[in-house]
């Protein structure tokens, strides 16, 4: 594009527009306050006054430092918005001619055309190829070397130039006017408004921060101060939580400004006065804060509170959610044990409408399908009747608990079954009725029992009248055996003093033989001739025989009437046998038997009657003496320390005891051969007595014997009889 | 015994028993055996007696007409002369209750009918050197 030849700078004044016009149009701009409608008035005036068709009123942007379109005639608005210079291009024709005094033609831009030699490249305008003027607006810009903007216009003649001129010269006066004052009012308003947006963001107490892209802060509310920021006179602690604070928001701040749009995120800071953990939800959102800069803008809310609360409320929900289950787990339970039992268990309200049934009490309450309906329900009815007037009867009483027995219909059979119901009020906290607990509980059976017990209990008294009876009778015949006994014991006693009677009868006269057989013997009245003296020794040996016969049944009669006499004493039995064989010893001296001893070490001292355990000894040993024609005779003491007895053993090899015999050999008046015995000299009373003596001393005398081949008579006593 | 005896005398037996045979058998034979014997048939005789002589021992038949031996007994061992005299029973009675009787009246010692006269000697002798012991 070509340069059109320059404006000339001096204006050619020719003819055209009169001082009236050009004094119109400055009334109008005075009158008009606002910047575009006086370009608009500019523009028109001059289509009018100067010709021209096409023109654009563009001014620069000192904000922006852009030259940018106000308004245009003729123009598009699309194209005028669209027009934008960067003023910041300085060797743009445009740019150099606002620095210019005076109008620069310029030819139009030739769309496809390559830029002339030398030339810049043609002027891009809304005004498009056609040649054009641009005329720089009078007075001098903001920025000083530059003007406040230029008049854009399509070619005229040269006629109109001078207008042209004098109206841009008018125009940029008035828009600085204009400007200025706005400036002043702007600042103004600007001041009011910023104070009041601080008042606004200081009245909210929620911290708002305004951040470059850098994290530097560059607004904050006095509740971001006061987590933010800390001067020199504040307490380390509360320095160090600030820093802390500062390295946790920035960190937010980057994390999530990665996207475009508003952010939310929580940040846990601290609390720089108390030193508590503080939670905020921040919002952040991204504004544009300078020309290719932007930064955050971040809302902070304090929601530890909130936290605080929305964890107690969850908690809370989570115990209702719990006691729910564990109410319904407890219902399931009450269910199963209900479901469980085999009596019928019902609830009533305090009307006497049964709210609760278990299994077996709708089998007794409700018609089931499969029933006969009619009767079935009849049944039904019935059973509720009579359950009712029970259950109004508690609720009627003042107890907690009410009893009874009822009868019921069992609805499918019609059998009448009779119940025990036991029933419980269920009291609210308030002593007020809520419900009635029946438990129904069938006595079929128990009626079935009680039938049955009474007819055992009818059975069992004739019974025990027939013992009565019997024992009555019983008692009789004792009464009977008691006299009986009663009379045997006094013929016993009588038998015993007569024995005692007799013996002493036989004794005085016995006294008087052997005494006198004696005297004899001894010589008292005189020599004896030798068949004398044989004669008189038989017949003292038949005395002493007599005597012992006497002696013994005088003992018999004793031990047989209780009357034997026991004194009891520390016995030690080796003595008491050394006793005994010292006396045989003219005994054993007659015979050519060999006599042995064995005596244990181990016994100990028993306690006893010494006189009766000698008799006893004494006896046996005589009589093994005497019924042992050859071999030997021996004696043995011996302990058996688990049973606590003593043992005293006397064992022949003499003509020994039939198995016959062995029953009787300890009866009375029994000896095994009688015609031997007496031989001997025995009483055939001595082992009768022994055994009886035995017996008082707790202890026994046993047999062991074969005929021909010996005995052994065991005396067996306890080292203490039972009682003393 | 500690006295010198200018005569030494045998010792005197007061033989009381209202049986004559029995007084009879043992008198005689104590005589015979050496001793000085006195007889007495009942219970006021022996007192008279055992008072009069004062035996050194007296035999004493239990079953006495009139006042019986026990009782007898009972007189002899309460009287300050007599109490030492050792009394030795004579009874037909074998039974022990008999015996406890005669030891409760006093007896020293009791011996049953029949007896053999050297058995009743031996118990004599004892009686004597138990009294030489005790004095």
């Amino acid at each position: 594009m070509a340069r059109v030849a320059p404006f000339t700078a001096t204006p050619q004044v020719r003819g055209g527009v009169g001082s009236r016009a050009r004094l119109a149009l400055v009334d109008a701009l005075l009158a008009e306050q606002e910047v575009r409608p006086c370009a608009v008035l500019t523009l028109r005036w001059l289509a009018r006054h100067a010709g021209i068709e096409r023109g654009l009123c563009a001014v620069v942007e000192s904000e922006t430092g852009r030259l940018v379109g106000l308004t245009g005639l003729g123009l598009s608005l699309a194209s005028v918005d669209a027009f934008s210079l960067d003023l910041n291009d300085r060797m743009h024709p445009l740019v150099v001619t606002l620095a210019a005094s005076e109008p620069v033609a310029f030819s139009g831009a030739v769309p496809g055309s390559e830029a002339g030699q030398g030339m810049r490249q043609p002027v891009d305008t809304p005004l498009g190829s056609d040649p054009f003027y641009a005329v720089p607006l009078g007075g001098p810009g903001e920025s000083g070397d530059i003007g406040p903007g230029l008049l854009l216009v399509d070619a005229v003649d040269s006629a109109a130039e001078e207008d042209i001129r004098w109206a841009a010269e008018v125009l940029g006066v008035r828009l600085q006017s204009l400007w200025f004052r706005r400036s002043q009012v702007d600042e103004r308003r600007y001041k009011r408004e910023q104070s009041w947006l601080f008042g606004v963001i200081n009245a909210v107490t929620d911290p708002i921060l305004l951040t470059d892209s850098e994290g530097r802060i560059l607004v904050a509310n006095a509740g971001a101060e006061m987590l933010l920021t800390a001067d020199d006179q504040k307490s380390e602690g509360r320095r160090r939580a600030v820093a802390l604070n500062n390295m946790l928001f920035s960190a937010s701040i980057f994390t999530s400004s990665s996207g475009g749009g508003p952010t939310r995120h929580e940040l846990l800071l601290v609390d720089p006065t108390e030193g508590q953990d503080l939670l905020f939800e921040v919002m952040s959102t991204p504004v544009k804060i300078r020309a290719g800069e932007t930064g955050t803008v971040s809302v902070l809310r304090n929601v530890t509170d909130l936290r605080r609360a929305t964890d107690e409320i969850e908690e809370q929900y989570r115990k209702l959610r719990f006691a729910e289950a564990e109410t319904r787990a407890e219902r399931d339970r009450l269910d199963l044990i209900l479901n469980s039992a085999l009596d019928p268990i019902l609830v009533t309200d305090p009307s006497g409408n049964i709210v609760l049934m278990n299994p077996p009490a709708e089998r007794m309450f409700t018609v089931a399908p499969g029933d006969k309906i009619a009767e079935a329900e009849r049944r039904v009815r019935a059973n509720d009747a009579v359950f009712t007037s029970f259950v109004s009867g508690l609720y009627a009483s003042q107890s907690l608990r009410w009893r009874g027995e009822l009868s019921l219909i069992e609805p499918r059979s019609g059998a009448t079954v009779p119940v025990e119901a036991i029933s419980g009020k269920v009291l609210s906290k308030h002593g007020e009725d809520t419900a009635v607990v029946t438990i129904l509980h069938d006595l079929t059976e128990a009626v079935e029992k009680q039938r049955l017990y009474e007819q055992v209990k009818r059975h069992s008294e004739e019974l025990r009248e027939k013992v009565r009876e019997a024992t009555a009778e019983l008692a009789e015949q004792n009464e009977l055996l008691r006299r009986q006994a009663f009379q045997l014991e006094q013929a016993s006693a009588a038998k015993s003093q007569f024995l005692a009677n007799v013996s002493h009868e036989l004794r005085t006269p016995l006294n008087a033989i052997i005494g006198y057989t004696h005297l004899l013997l001894e010589g008292v009245s005189g020599e004896l001739s030798r068949p004398q003296s044989e004669k008189l020794g038989r017949l003292e040996s038949n005395a002493r025989h007599l005597l012992s016969v006497i002696n013994d049944l005088l003992d018999l009669a004793r031990i047989e009437s209780g009357k034997m006499p026991v004194q009891l004493e520390r016995v030690v039995l080796q003595e008491l046998i050394h006793e005994v064989m010292t006396e045989v010893e003219a005994l054993i001296d007659g015979t050519r038997l060999t006599v042995t001893r064995h005596i244990s070490d181990e016994v100990p001292e028993i306690h006893t009657d010494r006189q009766k355990v000698k008799q006893i000894v004494l006896n046996l040993l005589s009589n093994a003496l005497k019924f042992t024609p050859q071999g030997s005779v021996s004696i043995r003491l011996d302990y058996e320390p688990e049973k606590e007895w003593i043992s005293v053993s006397v064992a022949d090899t003499g003509i020994g005891i039939s198995e016959e015999n062995q029953k009787t050999i300890f009866e009375a008046f029994q000896q095994a051969d009688s015609s031997y015995a007496r031989r001997q000299g025995g009483t055939g009373l001595g082992l009768t007595i022994c055994r009886r003596l035995a017996s008082i001393l707790d202890g026994q005398i046993t047999l062991i014997s074969r005929l021909g081949e010996g005995s052994t008579f065991t005396l067996v006593l306890p080292r203490q009889p039972r009682e003393t | 015994m500690s006295e010198p005896a200018e005569t030494p005398q045998a010792p005197l037996v007061l033989v009381v028993d209202d049986v004559a045979h029995g007084r009879e058998i043992f008198a005689e034979y104590l005589e015979f055996r050496g001793f000085r014997v006195a007889t007495a048939a009942d219970g006021l005789e022996a007192l008279d007696k055992a008072f009069e002589l004062l035996p050194d021992v007296i035999l004493m038949d239990l079953s006495l007409p009139g006042l019986d031996g026990w009782e007898a007994t009972r007189r002899l061992k309460s009287d300050e002369r007599t109490k030492t005299i050792p009394i030795i029973a004579l009874t037909a009675h074998a039974l022990a209750s008999a015996h406890d009787k005669a030891k409760a009246a006093g007896c020293d010692s009791v011996v049953t009918k029949p007896c053999i006269p050297r058995d009743l000697e031996t118990e004599v002798r004892r009686q004597l050197a138990a009294r030489s012991e005790r004095s």
